[in-house]
């Protein structure tokens, strides 16, 4: 496994859980140090698609049993998440997303300004507003969870199954002979293997040129940001794509928000200034009680980003070599779900029939699966 | 923010520039007899190294030209590209 972040080490533990222990996660930095310490925590599964829909679901119902399967607590809190709409379009996307989601057995609600008002009381939902709120989707099953309690809940799982977990080696080269890989060349020597699964979410374009493999992917710096500590005001998730604005608030207080992607191209971990500039502005203007609040920290993560805004999972050209990655701004959330059909993609050679629809092949047939507007940020 | 030098209007703010990804992708000059595999990879394969990194940027609040510039996507350092002609 190439990559010790949320989905490589969620996907050693299923492998761990039928019986296939002997596994190596080898990891670069340290574990779940990448996008998996990075995110701003939201789950939910309100897509528009139903390849979407199915696996997002999947993870979310996985979610409502994790804390009890890996025996710890991962402060798993469904608070609810609601997407706002500012304007007509966006109106109109929500409600055909919200029928879909119905359709789909996914549970989401429409509130209008008032009724967001009720939910989360410091949303400024006055006309006068730029981008006034018209309303909201809400889905009560979404929320948050403590990311480094999910990777160490994960970690901790595989590590007693007896999977290796292997930090600060990092893949250099790939053993392919007779198109079937046979292990890695690493910065701690040479691993042999049969299968070898590329798990590494922003740098996976890296390591899949090292065997002239040539991905729909770009990576960019995504932009994440925390208050100093604040007194309890936002019990619930909100997102707005339009304004570029996704808050929520930590147990320990810090207001937890996220930005737009850089547009640019990046491996920095760093993004632009102005893009947290822009963020800050739109979330003070929806959020007027946030102008009381100092900024701690920001930070930024690679994200691979696919055309579709879809994530790519599945075999490769090579034989014995598997991709999981393309998850782009929203993986997080998909982690459970992730690790399981990428498990068993990896044990029967085939992806079972929730990740089918994400091949690789998909950007040549023209199936795409197009989730620019549930990613929820804007790309 | 990242300082572009613009060829024609000399070193500006990000925020006056427009993203246009890898440079040098040309249009193909004969469409209709690509394969969906041609397709696909004009469409939607890119380089993505972590390196030096060959983009295209547009002076929307300048000049509103194109440009190549050569940029290192570890360390985010630019320099014109000389390679080809703009």
């Amino acid at each position: 496994m190439v990559g010790g972040g949320g989905h490589g080490l969620a996907t050693a533990y299923e492998l761990a859980k039928h019986g296939i222990t002997d596994v190596a996660v080898v990891e670069k930095g340290w574990l779940a140090g990448g996008n998996m310490a990075r995110n701003t925590t939201i789950i939910r599964s309100n897509y528009l698609w139903d390849e979407s829909a199915a696996i997002y679901e999947h993870a979310l119902q996985r979610w409502e049993g994790l804390e009890l399967e890996l025996g710890t607590d991962l402060q798993f809190s469904q608070r609810g998440v609601l997407n706002l709409a500012h304007d007509l379009g966006d109106v109109r996307a929500s409600m055909r997303r919200l029928h879909a989601n119905r359709l789909n057995g996914i549970d989401a609600e429409w509130l209008g300004p008032k009724e967001v008002a009720q939910v989360c009381p410091i949303v400024n939902v006055s006309p006068d507003l730029r981008y006034p709120v018209h309303g909201a989707t809400l889905q009560p099953r979404g929320g948050t969870a403590r990311h480094d309690k999910v990777a160490w809940g994960y970690a901790t799982g595989a590590d007693r199954l007896g999977v290796d977990i292997v930090e600060h080696c990092e893949v250099t080269g790939f053993d392919v002979r007779e198109g079937r890989v046979r292990g890695v060349q690493t910065t701690r020597g040479a691993i042999r293997a049969e299968k070898v699964a590329l798990v590494a979410a922003g740098h996976t374009s890296v390591l899949a040129a090292m065997v002239g493999l040539r991905l729909p992917l770009q990576s960019h710096p995504l932009q994440a940001l925390v208050s100093v500590l604040f007194e309890p005001v936002i019990d619930t998730v909100v997102m707005s794509n339009k304004v570029h604005v996704y808050v929520s608030q930590a147990d320990k207080g810090e207001l937890v928000m996220g930005a737009g992607i850089d547009a640019y191209n990046g491996y920095g971990q760093r993004g632009s200034f102005h893009v947290i500039e822009h963020q800050m502005a739109a979330a003070v203007e929806l959020f007027p009680i946030f102008a009381h609040a100092r900024l701690l920290r920001t930070w930024g993560g690679i994200v691979d980003v696919s055309p579709d805004a879809s994530p790519i999972i599945g075999t490769t050209p090579i034989d014995g070599l598997f991709l999981n990655c393309g998850w782009g701004t929203g993986g997080f959330k998909a982690t459970p779900a992730s690790g399981e059909v990428f498990a068993e993609t990896i044990m029967q050679g085939e992806p079972p029939e929730l990740a089918r629809p994400y091949s690789l092949e998909r950007f040549t047939t023209g199936a795409l699966i197009d989730e620019h507007g549930a990613a929820a940020v804007a790309h | 923010m990242l300082l572009i030098g613009c060829p024609w209007c000399g070193p500006r703010g990000e925020v006056e520039f427009r993203y246009g990804g890898q440079a040098h992708i040309a249009y193909p000059e004969d469409p209709a007899a690509l394969s969906d595999e041609e397709w696909a990879d004009l469409l939607f394969m890119r380089d993505n190294p972590a390196g030096d990194f060959h983009e295209r940027w547009f002076h929307t609040a300048g000049c509103r030209r194109w440009f190549d510039v050569v940029r290192n996507t570890a360390t985010y350092e630019l320099r014109p590209d000389t390679d080809h002609d703009r």
